[in-house]
């Protein structure tokens, strides 16, 4: 399922103020893909476009090519509602739908799809909490409301819901910013199982959690507020981490700055 | 502003500031504060003395019209307090007040909250803002001049609605027209419709704005088309807020006066069908009969202005009651 | 296993047949025109009709040519968007027809003439007269009202944010909620039971003040709270702190810092209740004769004015024509107080912290 991501060329704007410039990379299929750098330098405006949530925002527009596989996200013709579709998303703070409960949170995704008989249903529900190391916690509560369980918990959730519907990309957005270190704990564990099925994309600030997590980093940096983010250098993780080829990357990986 | 010249004497006060409950201010011995603190406390109490008594004297003038009414004060079909002897009820009033208020939230809640949608979710920004604009000024637009748009132009449109009704829906009985002027409680619901669509636009845009970004993005992020997203995400959210916009929309309805004075063709009975003039509401019995009422005649208009009052005071503090929970319950700041 | 299931389901990628954006506006131009074609076919005379036709085929139409290329999703998604632009439509169209005929019919006899003489000597079927007495009478009461609501209003909403805990300051803010929900005509009866029945005070242009101040204290106490919330705490703290008493740092630090906001909420609230009809009508009783006394006899006033010459010509005429020119100055009143109010807000708006 997991697909080849290929950017090339991409900018990204806020009306008419450019917030990343000239993005070019490839994302590895059943990998995890890092990305780190300064606050206010595009990583997450940039992990929105692969998705084409982007231009949700208001305002937001993007230039350039996105290839999931051979398809060209940004081409002529391209559904943004398929898009989503195919490439699942995870937020900086967990969002279950508060009004539904655990079982119809990791539902919603596949209701939308078309119909599945109950039985159906209840073994992708099951199946994408267990595929979330939730399952033993939640399977005597599936009907009480999903915003009733803990912070970590509720991320867990997210990403049931998310991979519920068997995107091709997982793009996380900041996963565990709000989560205390357990929590933290399991969901890194969790993304180094997702990689098996999925190609995966993680906004993070904490260098620790890029550095155990990830196959590749891609280092983000902005010349000054106000300038677009550009992106530095990917590579290896591990050679990101000893020996940046950059020394902006270095500078900002030994804490000198960011 | 330059404080400390104003009061080059005043001394270091202890510490009064912080708390805000004024037992700091009733604490200090300051006459100026004690004074100011009484002022405006008293204008807080002045508030509450005037609504008891409102409550009070209402009560006492239609307990005094009760008690000389000969008939049901709540089930009799008929007016006549200067009568002899007195005979009067509200039954047809009850009736009309609560078909007309009844038909106005049927067609207003679903357009006012298509509006709000529409503003906060479909309209382009540049056309909302202006749109949003437009709506809070149509709120200022006072009731008498919807009455006089109301008898002089929406009337004579409705014909061929009515026509409409009756022949394809005139089996129902309910809908059937005997070809009288369209001033019927039917065109009462649609005018009060229209009067009471800004203030429930207006409250339900503001709950779809509150609504988190985040949840609207976690339904966009599993590929839900923008319908989707209201289903999912807006609406179960929105639930409770938009129905206390629409109890504060109805508790306008229930009392709206002058256009229903305008535009109905009162009458002191029920009729079977929507769409025949006659019946009448409360507030419009009032003001249609108060010129030529006798002592007794206004104190059984003020006897049916009280339950008008009881039923707005229910349903206006139902909304409230509503808004507060959902404050509690979304952990709004305080 | 359920992998296979899944992506059985799932149609054709990413690429969905999607219909040009020009789509709706074509299914909206067709089902006007369609609309419009079968009322004259049909000979239907009311606007209202044609309206109603083009609305539903417009809904109709749009989702069944979208089920057929896009798909029901896609589909379900037009109908909705749709149904919110007719939503807005339908509820533009009347508004729209509100004020263009207040206008149209409005300018026929609005001139200095018309709002410099009173009705004394004309009668109700007759051309000529004005609203001068009205006119007068509506802003004396308007203005006694102010004066007496706006102190009780602006003291009551600080009592609520500078000193307000506790039992009494919740009571005060419930009832003020519900206060804002009387209906006018309630506020009128309970002065006339209280007034005029009780009292024996005689109908007068101060009863009818009486009424609406009653009916602009909750407007009056809602906006400054609103407003005085916004003043940042740190204010209050540093002139506390250079011991400055509570009363002065209220009076001379907080509220100046509101001014503007609480100004406009005066006279949102003054253009609400400019337009009341009901309780003046119980109350001030009418005249057509200039009274200048709000305190004994009755006053006119505009709104009523607008009630009586529509309830006493009976029929078209020189009765509706100032009904309609009544109408026309009082919305211009209450847009133009509305308008400057907004202008002040912008210009005085507090520089929150937010």
């Amino acid at each position: 399922m997991a697909k080849r991501i290929d950017v090339s060329g991409l900018n990204a704007y806020y009306g008419s103020f450019l917030a990343i410039e000239d993005i070019s990379m490839t994302v590895e299929p059943r990998s995890v893909t890092a990305f780190i750098g300064p606050s206010g330098c595009g990583k997450s405006t940039f992990l929105r476009t692969l998705n084409r949530m982007h231009e949700v925002t208001s305002g937001g527009r993007v230039e350039g090519k996105v290839m999931l596989g051979d398809e060209n996200l940004y081409g002529a013709g391209i559904d943004p509602v398929a898009v989503r579709r195919e490439v699942g998303m995870v937020f900086q703070r967990p969002n279950p739908f508060p009004t539904m409960s655990v079982y119809d949170n990791v539902a919603a995704g596949l209701k939308l799809n078309g119909s599945y008989k109950k039985a159906q249903l209840d073994d992708i529900v099951e199946k994408s909490l267990r595929g979330a190391n939730l399952w033993n916690e939640v399977k005597d509560r599936l009907n009480k409301p999903g915003s009733g369980l803990s912070g970590g918990q509720q991320q867990r959730l997210c990403i049931a819901r998310a991979i519920a519907v068997e995107p091709n990309v997982l793009l996380m957005d900041e996963p565990c910013s709000a989560l205390d270190p357990i929590s933290t704990l399991a969901i890194e564990d969790l993304i180094g199982e997702l990689k098996e099925r999925f190609t995966i994309v993680i906004v993070t600030h904490n260098m620790q959690q890029a550095a155990r997590v990830s196959d590749r980093t891609a280092f983000f940096n902005l010349a000054a507020v106000g300038q677009p983010g550009k992106l530095i250098e990917i590579d290896d993780t591990e050679r990101i981490f000893s020996n940046p080829s950059v020394q902006a990357t270095e500078d900002y990986i030994s804490g000198r700055f960011g | 502003m330059d404080i400390t010249t104003q009061n080059p004497t005043a001394p270091p006060a202890p510490q009064p500031g912080r708390t805000e409950d004024g037992r700091a201010a009733r604490g200090t011995t300051r006459p100026g504060d004690r004074i100011f603190l009484g002022l405006s406390r008293g204008s807080g109490i002045l508030v509450l003395v005037i609504m008891a008594a409102i409550a009070v004297f209402l009560t006492y003038r239609a307990v005094l019209a009760i008690g000389k009414d000969e008939a049901n004060f709540f089930t009799t079909f008929e007016w006549n307090p200067s009568g002899v002897p007195p005979q009067f009820g509200i039954a047809v009033l009850a009736f009309g007040t609560v078909v007309s208020s009844i038909i106005a939230m049927a067609i207003a809640v679903p357009i006012a909250v298509g509006i709000a949608l529409f503003l906060t979710h479909y309209a382009p920004r540049r056309l909302s803002g202006p749109i949003a604009y437009v709506i809070d000024l149509l709120a200022a637009v006072p009731s008498i001049v919807y009455g006089l748009w109301g008898a002089l132009v929406l009337v004579p449109q409705l014909d061929g609605l009515y026509g409409w009704l009756d022949d394809y829906l005139g089996w129902t009985g309910v809908f059937a027209w005997n070809g009288g002027a369209p001033r019927s409680l039917f065109t009462v619901g649609i005018l009060l419709a229209l009067m009471i669509l800004p203030i429930i636009t207006n409250v339900s845009r503001e709950v779809f704005r509150q609504v988190p970004q985040m949840h609207e993005e976690a339904a966009l992020a599993l590929g839900a088309t923008r319908w989707e997203v209201i289903r999912m995400a807006v609406l179960p959210f929105a639930r409770s807020g938009v129905i206390s916009a629409s109890m504060l929309g109805l508790g306008r309805a229930l009392g709206e006066t002058m256009a229903v004075a305008m535009v109905l063709s009162s009458s002191f009975d029920i009729q079977a069908t929507l769409l025949d003039p006659g019946g009448g509401t409360f507030a419009q019995n009032i003001a249609s009969k108060f010129n030529e009422a006798s002592e007794m005649g206004r104190d059984a208009l003020i006897a049916s202005g009280l339950v008008l009052f009881v039923i707005t005071l229910l349903v206006n503090g139902a909304a409230r009651l509503i808004i507060a929970r959902r404050k509690e319950y979304s952990g709004a700041n305080a | 296993m359920s992998h296979a299931t899944l992506s059985g389901k799932r149609p054709g990628g990413l690429r969905g047949a999607t219909l040009p954006k020009w789509f709706p506006w074509a299914v909206a131009v067709g089902a006007t025109a369609a609309g419009l074609g079968i009322s004259a076919a049909a000979g239907l005379q009311s606007s209202i009709q044609w309206a109603l036709i083009a609305a539903v085929l417009f809904i109709v139409g749009s989702y069944a040519v979208s089920a057929r290329v896009e798909g029901r999703r896609q589909a379900k998604d037009r109908t909705a968007t749709s149904m919110v632009w007719v939503a807005f439509l339908l509820a533009v169209i009347p508004l729209a027809s509100l004020v263009w005929e207040t206008v149209q019919r409005g300018v026929k006899v609005l001139d200095t003439y018309f709002l410099t003489r009173s009705m004394g000597v004309v009668a109700d079927s007759e051309p000529g007269g004005g609203i001068y007495h009205a006119l007068l009478g509506t802003l004396e009461q308007v203005g006694l009202a102010t004066l007496m609501a706006v102190p009780v209003g602006v003291l009551t909403a600080i009592y609520l944010v500078e000193y307000g805990r506790g039992n009494l300051a919740r009571a005060v803010t419930f009832f003020v909620d519900v206060m804002t929900g009387i209906p006018s005509i309630v506020a009128g009866l309970f002065v006339l039971s209280l007034w005029i029945v009780i009292l024996k005070m005689g109908y007068s242009g101060f009863a009818g003040s009486l009424a609406l101040a009653i009916l602009m204290i909750p407007v009056i106490v809602r906006s400054t709270e609103e407003m005085l919330k916004l003043v940042p705490n740190e204010l209050r703290e540093a002139s506390l702190a250079l011991g400055v008493p509570k009363w002065r740092t209220i009076l001379k630090v907080v509220v100046p810092t509101a001014i503007g906001g609480i100004t406009t909420g005066v006279m949102l609230a003054i253009a609400r209740i400019t337009g009341e009809t009901a309780p003046v009508l119980l109350l001030v009783w009418g005249t057509n004769f200039i009274n200048a006394n709000p305190f004994s006899d009755p006053q006119a006033s505009l709104p009523m004015y607008i009630y009586l010459q529509y309830s006493n010509s009976g029929g078209e005429g020189p009765g509706y024509d100032r009904a309609w020119a009544a109408a026309l100055t009082l919305i211009l009143f209450i847009m133009i107080l509305n308008l400057v109010a907004r202008g002040i807000a912008r210009w005085k708006a507090p520089k929150s912290g937010r």
